[in-house]
């Protein structure tokens, strides 16, 4: 049993929509542990990507406690929350979201740059080692637009792990893939966590993702329905 | 962090778009200090032909004389104080005696202005030497604008009217010895110039003066050694001109200033457009652990360096032209008609102050526009953009 790492108790997060209040997560306590491979599973609407925004610490609960690599994200001020984004908390989204304007390693290394003590050489080591892990070593200085869904989605992973951050946070990184691509993100992140240690948690419905996860923790009307490990 | 990096990166990952409006504002670039410089060379083409031709190093006004004032005229003159008399005798000033007079030629009646001038001094720019008595009539001197409302050419005569210190009319024949070709009005419309001498002797006014002009660099007497002569230095001489020249810089202003307008428009809505074409750019900048108040530096920035690119492409096709603007000159005939003392040809001077100043303007304008339509990043929530929502 590893650290744990994240701790979310009562959390309740909710909108206001005209005169009714939507609770799009609703008493929800949980524990991740350092190495996890965890997925949020659940249909459209029932609050897995407003709990991973939270523990990324892009969006803040209403009310109950989310404690994250020791920081209660609900006490953090907008720097400190762009701190511990930068350094533990690494992101991949369905849609890739890479910078369009640049290269391929550019944008890999562009967390790298919001940390003022890493020098150039080390940011190029560590840009070159994560290229290696998704095996686009190659393509380095190719841009985003010239690359196939399946390799964006792979530089979004590079992105995310060249950092080292103890925490990958995952929202439906195979919805825009096909099965062959889905297949090679999830060997790449298994591996990824198997090496490093990172703490993987997905948001997902997808069986291709399902299949290889630990952890499934099931959502519905932002309530934890069910939460399996195997 | 190195903002300036990333909001390069942007701004010239914005292809087309960035030129463009660096284009843009770049002309405004070669715009401003081309008007500046042309402003800058009017004025002091302006100062340079005035102090040559009429100003000297300054002037010693008899106490009663107003050059405003026409009727007080014949009562403003007085013999010079010895300090002034010594620096005319040494080639430093020159004494000038002015009467109300009459002129008619070619069958015309015009008010003038009649001049008395030393026929040897070399301190302002008319020909005096051209005042040379030929015996059969008073030779006299008149711009060439005086020469077209007159009616007159070398070689004519006319009568010329006046009144002597006593008060009596008398009349002679002059004769136009010379027309200068001059741009300066104070010295040419309404004016006859004649030799100091023969004035004094036909106003019965000798050894008198309204007016000495001294020479560039001379030292004038000061306090008591001038009597109850007032100096008028360059400054105040140069008042009317120095005023004309703002009213131009102003008119010339608001030339420049829609210029700067229709770049600054461009570049603020190339901002507007990045706030919401970007947002999503903008969402995943915030989840890498990029601060608001980092993205609005970068996004403020990246506007603003529109300007030094504007300033790099200014520099590479403005430099050429102005410096060719800057041998040819820019044709400026008949602008003594509106009043102002300047050349035919008008040579532009660029000053470091000119090209610094336009380039802080420059930048601070475009800073502040850039920065105006980022402000709403101050709002933005950071998975509403992550989702290409703005709030």
């Amino acid at each position: 049993m590893g650290e744990t790492i994240i701790k979310i108790q009562n959390l309740i997060r909710s909108y206001q929509m005209g005169s009714t209040t939507l609770n799009a997560l609703n008493n929800v306590t949980l524990d991740f542990t350092t190495g996890e491979f965890t997925g949020l599973i659940g249909p459209s609407g029932s609050g897995k990507t407003t709990l991973l925004n939270i523990i990324g610490s892009l969006d803040l609960p209403t009310s109950g406690s989310a404690e994250v690599l020791g920081r209660k994200i609900e006490t953090l001020s907008p720097k400190q929350a762009a701190v511990l984004r930068n350094f533990e908390i690494g992101f991949i989204f369905q849609t890739f979201n890479l910078l369009p304007v640049y290269t391929i390693y550019e944008n890999i290394e562009f967390p790298l740059l919001l940390q003022p003590q890493l020098k150039t050489p080390q940011r190029r080591e560590m840009v070159r080692q994560a290229l290696e892990w998704v095996g686009l070593a190659d393509r380095a200085g190719s841009m985003p637009k010239q690359l196939s869904g399946g390799q964006c989605q792979r530089v979004a992973i590079a992105r995310a792990i060249v950092k080292k951050p103890r925490l990958v946070l995952a929202d439906e990184p195979t919805a825009n893939l096909d099965a062959q691509n889905s297949a090679n993100i999830m060997e790449i992140m298994l591996k990824l966590n198997r090496e490093l240690n990172t703490t993987f948690i997905f948001s997902t419905h997808d069986e291709k993702v399902i299949k290889h996860l630990r952890r499934k923790i099931k959502l519905a009307d932002g309530q934890v329905v069910s939460d399996e490990s195997i | 962090m190195p903002l300036f990096k990333l909001a390069l990166r942007n701004l010239l990952g914005g292809g087309l778009r960035t030129w463009l409006n660096a284009f843009i504002l770049s002309v405004s670039f070669v715009i401003i200090i081309g008007c500046q410089g042309l402003y800058k060379g009017m004025a002091r083409q302006m100062e340079h032909l005035a102090v040559g031709s009429y100003y000297g190093g300054g002037q010693y006004w008899q106490a009663n004389y107003d050059p405003f004032d026409t009727l007080t005229l014949d009562d403003a003159h007085g013999r010079l104080p010895d300090a002034l008399q010594k620096m005319s005798a040494a080639g430093q000033a020159v004494p000038v005696l002015k009467r109300q007079a009459t002129l008619y030629a070619q069958n015309r009646v015009l008010n003038i202005t009649l001049n008395g001038i030393k026929q040897e001094q070399t301190i302002i720019d008319i020909p005096t030497a051209r005042l040379r008595d030929t015996g059969h009539a008073i030779p006299a001197i008149i711009g060439d604008a005086m020469a077209k409302s007159a009616g007159l050419q070398q070689g004519d005569t006319a009568v010329l009217r006046w009144r002597n210190a006593h008060g009596t009319f008398d009349a002679n024949e002059i004769y136009i010895a010379a027309i200068m070709n001059t741009q300066v009005g104070v010295i040419d419309q309404g004016q006859v110039w004649i030799a100091l001498d023969v004035m004094q002797k036909i106003t019965v006014l000798p050894d008198e003066a309204t007016l000495v002009i001294t020479a560039q660099g001379s030292a004038p007497p000061r306090g008591a050694d001038a009597g109850n002569w007032v100096f008028r230095n360059q400054d105040f001489l140069l008042t009317d001109e120095r005023n004309m020249m703002t009213s131009e810089y102003i008119e010339g202003g608001i030339m420049y200033a829609v210029f700067l307008f229709l770049a600054m428009l461009g570049i603020f809505d190339t901002q507007i457009l990045a706030i919401y074409h970007r947002i999503k750019e903008m969402g995943t900048m915030l989840a890498l652990g990029i601060t608001k108040n980092d993205l609005i530096w970068i996004f403020t920035l990246e506007g603003a360096l529109h300007s030094l690119l504007a300033a790099g492409l200014a520099f590479i096709y403005g430099t050429p032209l102005l410096i060719w603007f800057d041998r040819i000159g820019f044709s400026m005939a008949d602008m003594d008609q509106f009043g102002l003392a300047l050349g035919d040809t008008i040579y532009p001077v660029f000053t470091p102050g000119i090209i610094i100043g336009t380039a802080i303007l420059i930048f601070a304008l475009t800073a502040f526009v850039s920065y105006l339509p980022c402000r709403r990043i101050a709002k933005l929530n950071p998975t509403d953009a992550l989702r290409g929502k703005i709030a």
